[in-house]
């Protein structure tokens, strides 16, 4: 995008060259900014994941280095693996996260399927009540939602969290989904049809078209429910039951001054989603810019 | 064709309602309706209702709601607090992110080396959890480690430094501001899918004409991003009004100094779960999820009513 009219303007610019200046200014000033911004977006949880290698006095006699021979120190991993259990925690978010995202994947592509490809009564009526869902926050029916896993005797377990997970995960997957179903060409469908295929065996058949959409739905949904702190918390707050995120704000209000041991938590629970989110950006941000200019 | 009922056929009233449509909804219908609408309609029923003994409900008309509104002793301080500081919450979000990311969606989406780089290090933050991210900046704004402390000497407003997460006057605004540090990439992102998107022809004849980009951004781009301006600043009520884990995870249930960070969700989880001070009551709570559920549907509703009056461009 936009190639043409940077040719126009470079152009203008070759009959003008004292535009020259004005633009090589910009272009710094720009350039500048964005690094500016870059940097205090990324150097706050890089100066955590540095100093968390280091030993206590290093931490703070010169924050800015990276650690050396002399000041590599793990203390505040150890401290972390013996004082709590992030090999459990890191199973939990794991276990209900891949869960939960399965099945959203799963209904969510089913509805949409029906949504965009049938038209029966309620089908307009079926899209407002899962749109529903995307203005009204899940938390808000945490009263009545406490009661209802208790009664189905789930209190405390993963399966509470994955269910909730699901249910508040469908809308927005719904949403995105069914746009891209209905832009699947109708021949490929009919074309199965005439060969006898049921409408199971044509659902089947589209899958792996609306992959891509998949992809973004997936990487969009799981990030909530990794991050949660509230379903956990009121959920499943045990400590087998704990997932990274509410394990590693229970350990670090327990160990408040222990500042290699804060470092270390704080290290463990962002850099394996970072190294995720480092090698898939490239697919997340596109699936979010098409998906924004979709809607 | 087979199966019937394409998009293309009329729906037939009197056929009964096909197996597959059925099968296709019935997992997602069960789990939403079950797991979410019944439980948000069920908490709203539940507002109505108060325990009079042990295991007794009964229904109590507005009883919490007035309680909850007239209560001198705890409730009602706590309530309007907690509305005035969730809307604030908002404001800085509103006032301090999004202007930011247009600024920067607008940058990018001019030709910029590097601009995928610059994309994916701004959003980075986005991905990690609230209560990470929050304690992430509690560390860096810690007095004791110092760091934005070096940084403002070395901008030369070392007076200024302060530990703001503690001060009664500063907690909530500088938990807003970790929050829209956080999410800054959202709004960016959208707001740059927009601005790539708007065809080249509509402002290639205004450079021709020699407009500069200053002009082209605020004459032809910034009407054509109006829409999104709106549904961000919806999405970011929603998201807003609702903040709870940055401040539970930094400033605890009781959301201190002297409730100075405490919003409707910190305010919600307190009556419903009850802490040091308060009393708990699911019943209670529900009313105050209910409160919340009228303000976050009239956020909606003047959404959708500013939206109607505002022509929007198709492009």
């Amino acid at each position: 995008m936009g190639w043409k009219s940077d040719a126009n303007k470079q152009q203008l610019r070759t009959l003008t060259p004292a535009i020259d200046w004005r633009h090589l200014t910009t272009k710094i000033l720009k350039h500048w900014m964005l690094i500016a911004f870059a940097l205090l977006s990324t150097a706050p949880v890089a100066l955590v994941i540095i100093n968390s290698f280091k030993a206590r006095r290093a931490i703070f006699r010169n924050p800015y280095h990276l650690p050396t021979a002399e000041t590599f120190d793990l203390v505040g991993y150890e401290t972390v693996f013996a004082k709590s259990q992030f090999q459990v925690y890191y199973f939990n978010s794991l276990f209900v996260t891949l869960i939960a995202l399965a099945l959203i994947l799963l209904f969510g592509t089913m509805v949409a399927f029906a949504l965009a490809e049938y038209s029966f009564p309620g089908n307009n009526l079926l899209r407002l009540f899962f749109l529903l869902g995307i203005i009204i926050p899940i938390r808000l029916g945490s009263v009545s939602l406490l009661r209802l896993i208790d009664s189905l005797d789930l209190i405390g377990t993963l399966w509470a969290l994955i269910v909730v997970y699901i249910a508040g995960g469908l809308p927005f997957a719904v949403f995105i989904l069914t746009q891209f179903m209905a832009q699947v060409p109708g021949e490929l469908k009919d074309a199965a049809r005439v060969d006898g295929a049921s409408e199971y065996r044509v659902f089947w058949l589209i899958l792996p078209i609306i992959r891509p959409a998949t992809g973004t739905v997936a990487a969009i949904s799981i990030i909530p429910m990794w991050n949660d702190l509230w379903f956990p918390l009121v959920l499943a707050p045990g400590e087998a039951t704990r997932t990274v995120t509410l394990g590693a704000q229970q350990f670090m209000g327990q160990f408040s001054n222990d500042w290699n041991a804060l470092l270390a938590a704080l290290s463990l629970s962002s850099v394996p989603v970072l190294i995720i989110y480092f090698i898939s950006s490239k697919q997340l941000l596109q699936g979010l810019t098409a998906g924004a200019i979709k809607n | 064709m087979t199966a019937g009922l394409s998009r293309r056929n009329q729906p037939n009233p009197n056929k009964p309602f096909p197996t597959h449509i059925m099968v296709f909804l019935a997992p997602a219908v069960f789990v939403y309706g079950l797991f979410m609408i019944y439980p948000l309609f069920d908490s709203l029923r539940l507002g109505f209702f108060a325990q009079v003994t042990r295991g007794v409900e009964q229904f109590v008309g507005f009883d919490n709601y007035i309680t909850l509104m007239t209560d001198d002793a705890i409730l009602q301080p706590r309530l309007l607090n907690a509305l005035k500081n969730s809307f604030l919450f908002f404001a800085v979000n509103m006032l301090v992110q999004n202007p930011i990311a247009l600024m920067l969606a607008a940058v990018l989406s001019t030709k910029t080396r590097g601009g995928l780089l610059y994309r994916v290090l701004i959003f980075s933050p986005a991905i990690l959890s609230l209560a990470i991210a929050g304690f992430v900046w509690r560390l860096v704004l810690s007095p004791l480690w110092g760091i934005v402390y070096d940084m403002l000497k070395a901008l030369g407003l070392g007076a200024y430094a302060q530990p703001w997460l503690g001060l009664e006057s500063t907690a909530l605004i500088t938990l807003a501001l970790i929050s829209a540090w956080q999410f800054l990439g959202i709004p960016m992102m959208l707001y740059y899918a927009t601005l790539i998107s708007i065809p080249n022809d509509l402002f290639e004849a205004a450079y021709v004409d020699g407009a500069t980009d200053w002009q082209v951004f605020w004459r032809i781009k910034l009407p054509l991003l109006m829409p999104m301006i709106g549904i961000i600043s919806l999405l970011t009520y929603i998201g807003n009004f609702n903040a709870f884990d940055v401040i539970f995870a930094l400033k605890g249930a009781d959301a201190g100094p002297n409730y100075a960070s405490d919003t409707m969700m910190t305010f919600f989880y307190r009556t419903f779960f009850g802490s040091g001070f308060q009393k708990a009551d699911p019943h209670m709570g529900a009313a105050v999820a209910g409160t919340m559920f009228v303000i976050l549907m009239a956020g909606v509703l003047i959404y959708f009513f500013i939206r109607r009056r505002v022509n929007s461009y198709e492009f």
